[in-house]
């Protein structure tokens, strides 16, 4: 397939394509109007994104890009730029990415309705369209240069931001000299996107635009706002969803000087000038809430309910040939369970809001999710989305916790009551107590073999709260159906003749559901290739062999899966307790194939020793940021597989911080071998499929290292002790 | 008032003396690179160097430092051993989302003031404390030895 391709724009020209702005140093700038009527216009019919809303040329040549996607660690301030930059022929070191303000209508992805960074959907919603947008700019200029020069615009050609004309000397005009001109002629009515051997960016890995300012200091996340007579306040919500406030003792508070109360029905808070003099407050009261009914719940209970879910019939997401039939024969059942997760982003949840008198609001801090921040504020507070500014900073770890609003609200409603701005500053109990959790699922299958090992029936039921449901403030889901809890399972890359898969939507009680990265197929994949190694094992094949076998309707995870097994020695004689695991998995648009090598002690210690994933993500624009974004979301799952767990007691999650909520640490995070294949295919996904890729290879190694298989997350290694201790 | 020597000069500030150095350099002296991941020294974010040793501010006191020379992220590149580190993090692309990098970066740079040429295990017990949720220990980990290599 060749990238160059015809993109019409029409629509284009009755639209100022550039606009001529004093920039904010009185020199001259070429740029594109943002915010006011041009920023609620829907974009233009024939295009899928309205360019005038990406690019901005200063005089000297500057070049300084609105980027929509938030940039939370995976890259995609670099590489947004680069498809920008290659298309519209200017140098990366002249290019400063920006956050772009909150606009569906202008920012967008072209495969969604709102503005938000999740669903590893940055590259695959992006990519043509930004190209398109880089070189409708380039385009503009050669116009520009061609008619300054008087020749036609066919005979010059561009380079790291200038126009050369070759007939004429090699003679140069700048896109800075360019911009005033420019910006007074129509727009293209279509552009020609690059050929692949031109591309000098796309593809390549080249250095990071954000990170140099994240090894000094310099990079400002929400939580480091500052600004003149501005607050802090530390919060407490109440600990049991659905609780109020029975009573607040403030008498120890009232006695430290300089601190203000805000208690609302659900939510306390201590306002300080700084946080520690706000945390003191905090810790000086004695709060008593009324946690209603949802006290009463603990973990056992939502098991429980788990397991009634799973028996029920649920709604049908994907039903091929005669399943109950293909059943009759020797059937293997088994149930997998994943508990419910906090995503504990490093940078604990905040807000800085000044609600002020002339009824506007001003924000400040980190989201996934522009547009439905400012909506949350403007909700909040009962006034006009158009009285709400909202400015976006980097966030420390996003991991879809900041696809949720509830930081916002919450931050606006303490902000009502304070004078001037304030600083809302979640303690990281706080942060870790009152989360939007990974739901907890229980996954109850069926499968059954042929008489030469193949799979012939396969069931799988997923039961499990719903996150769509959720955020859709509990509506009924459409025919029963939750997308997001089922992909993975439906896209199952083997091929099975009779097979069907469910969704029992069975709602927890006193928890809050979220997006958590790996979303569905984190359960999903989880579940397949758990199931898989324990047919492998009931057929007597070989882990790999036995998913090769199956994978005759996919050959690009065939390929890299065969790959990986060379790659990590698959089959070579290991210690004692020593084993490899496999997962294979498509998800998130991309295939990743993984294996991991582990040794379990005789205590039932779990040392993860090496992992290799070979990944065909497609198309790429940055390798090295692929390579990066699966070391780190491979250790995100694993994580959560050796540890992560939150439970509730009395409706209150017991965890608290990162003692009793643990993370993986240096000491233990495995040598990790990440290798990105060349293709040709459509660009993938990447932020979220390392992090479902995890947790099955590592609990088939342990499987293959100590014969028991794990039937729920995280492991308990008591399970895996070759000897009791008494 | 407390008088702290920081990044080389003198700050006196308004703080009770049990106030974590932390939130003095955060929300007084105004220095955020110094970031606040847990309040208990379990994440490691806050690190900053009390005489050239890695320590956590989130849990030690202003009243407790006395004229000890603190050094923060942001003058943390003035050092030799600092610049090594934070231009090896760049040169493999270590950092992701960066939030604990700060701290990441201030363990590792007291870790080759101690030992110049650290193994996997010295590597381990100096930067455990340190927690990175964008899972970047590989690339630490090689950083690391790249930095110590480095003239």
């Amino acid at each position: 397939m060749s990238m160059s391709s015809k993109s019409g724009t029409a629509g284009l020209s009755r639209r100022k394509f550039l606009q001529v702005s004093t920039a904010a140093g009185g020199g001259l700038m070429l740029g594109f109007q943002m915010g006011g009527a041009l920023a609620q216009a829907p974009a233009p019919k024939k295009y899928v994104l309205n360019p005038n809303a990406f690019i901005a040329i200063a005089r000297d040549g500057k070049v300084s890009f609105q980027i929509p996607q938030e940039e939370m660690g995976q890259g995609v301030y670099t590489s947004l730029s680069q498809l920008l930059a290659d298309e519209l022929d200017v140098d990366l070191a002249n290019v400063t990415p920006l956050p772009a303000p909150p606009s569906d209508a202008l920012y967008a992805s072209p495969k969604g309705r709102r503005q938000s960074t999740g669903g590893s959907t940055s590259i695959r919603g992006f990519y043509t369209a930004l190209r398109q947008v880089g070189a409708s700019g380039r385009a503009m200029m050669v116009q520009a240069a061609a008619q300054q020069w008087g020749v036609s615009a066919a005979s010059l050609r561009t380079e790291n931001g200038q126009v050369i004309d070759d007939a004429h000397g090699g003679r140069k005009l700048s896109y800075g000299e360019l911009a005033p001109r420019a910006a007074k002629l129509p727009a293209p009515q279509e552009v020609t996107l690059k050929a692949d051997k031109d591309l000098k960016y796309i593809g390549k890995s080249v250095k990071r635009l954000d990170t140099p300012d994240k090894v000094n200091g310099k990079a400002q996340y929400g939580i480091d706002v500052r600004m003149d007579g501005l607050k802090v306040a530390v919060i407490a919500a109440s600990p049991v969803v659905g609780g109020k406030i029975a009573r607040v003792d403030d008498s120890k508070m009232k006695a430290m000087p300089g601190l203000q109360l805000v208690a609302l029905d659900d939510l306390v808070a201590v306002v300080g000038p700084n946080f520690w003099a706000a945390k003191k407050g905090m810790d000086a009261l004695a709060i008593t809430w009324n946690g209603g009914e949802n006290a009463k719940i603990n973990s056992d209970a939502i098991w429980r309910d788990l397991e009634k879910g799973s028996q029920q019939k649920g709604a049908i997401a994907k039903e091929e040939g005669d399943v109950e039939k293909s059943l009759k024969a020797d059937r293997f059942d088994a149930a997998y369970e994943m508990p419910f997760l906090a995503h504990a982003p490093m940078e604990p949840q905040n807000f800085t809001v000044h609600v002020k008198k002339d009824g506007t609001c001003e924000l400040w801090g980190g989201s996934q999710v522009q547009t439905a921040t400012v909506k949350a504020a403007s909700d909040a507070l009962g006034i006009p989305l158009e009285k709400v500014t909202f400015h976006n900073y980097m966030l420390g770890g996003g991991f879809g916790r900041r696809l949720a609003t509830d930081m916002v609200t919450k931050s606006v409603r303490v902000a009502q009551k304070v004078d001037g701005p304030v600083k809302v500053i979640w303690t990281r109990e706080e942060d870790i107590q009152q989360d939007m959790y990974r739901p907890a699922y229980r996954n109850a299958m069926s499968a059954s073999l042929t008489k030469d090992g193949k799979i012939d029936g396969w069931t799988h039921r997923i039961a499990g709260g719903s996150v769509i449901a959720a955020i859709t403030g509990g509506k009924p889901l459409k025919d029963g159906l939750d997308g997001d809890a089922v992909e993975g399972a439906v896209n199952i890359p083997y091929a099975i003749p009779n097979l069907r898969v469910e969704y029992a939507q069975t709602e927890p009680k006193a928890l809050n559901l979220g997006w958590w990265r790996g979303v569905g197929p984190n359960n999903a994949v989880f579940a397949i290739e758990s199931m898989m190694d324990d047919l492998a094992k009931k057929a007597g094949k070989d882990p790999v062999a036995f998913r090769l076998a199956h994978l005759g309707n996919e050959p690009r995870l065939k390929a890299i899966l065969q790959m990986a097994a060379e790659k990590s020695g698959w089959g070579k004689p290991l210690p004692a307790r020593t084993a490899r695991g496999v997962c294979a998995q498509h998800a998130f648009g991309s295939y990743i194939a993984t294996i991991t090598e582990v040794d379990v002690t005789e205590m039932g210690k779990i040392n993860v020793r090496r992992v290799t994933s070979i990944v065909d993500a497609g198309r790429t624009v940055n390798p090295d940021t692929i390579a990066a974004q699966v070391q780190g979301g491979l250790l995100f799952g694993m994580t959560a597989a050796l540890y992560g767990d939150i439970t509730l007691k009395d409706g209150r999650v017991q965890q608290r911080n990162f003692n009793d909520y643990r993370m993986m640490r240096i000491n233990e995070a495995p040598q990790i071998d990440v290798h990105v294949v060349p293709s040709t295919e459509d660009p993938g996904g990447i932020g979220e499929p390392g992090c479902s890729a995890g947790p099955p290879s590592l609990v088939n190694a342990v499987f293959a290292a100590t014969g028991v298989r794990i039937h729920r997350l995280p492991i308990d290694r008591t399970l895996l002790a070759s000897r009791k201790i008494a | 008032m407390v008088t702290l020597q920081i990044n080389g000069q003198a700050h006196t500030i308004d703080a009770p003396d049990d106030m974590p150095l932390l939130w003095a350099l955060r929300d007084i002296v105004g220095l955020t690179g110094t970031k606040f991941g847990c309040g208990i020294a379990q994440c490691g974010a806050c690190t900053v160097h009390v005489d050239g040793k890695a320590v956590r501010s989130c849990m030690l006191p202003v009243g407790a430092i006395g004229n000890r020379a603190i050094t923060t992220i942001e003058a943390v590149g003035d050092t030799p051993n600092g610049a090594k580190i934070q231009k090896a993090w760049l040169d493999i692309e270590v950092v992701q989302c960066g939030y604990c990098q700060s701290g990441q970066i201030m363990s590792a740079t007291a870790l080759l003031n101690r030992t110049p040429n650290p193994d996997d295990s010295d590597i381990d017990a100096a930067m455990a404390g340190n927690i990175c949720r964008c899972g970047t220990y590989v690339r630490i980990r090689q950083a690391i030895k790249n930095a110590a290599k480095s003239a």
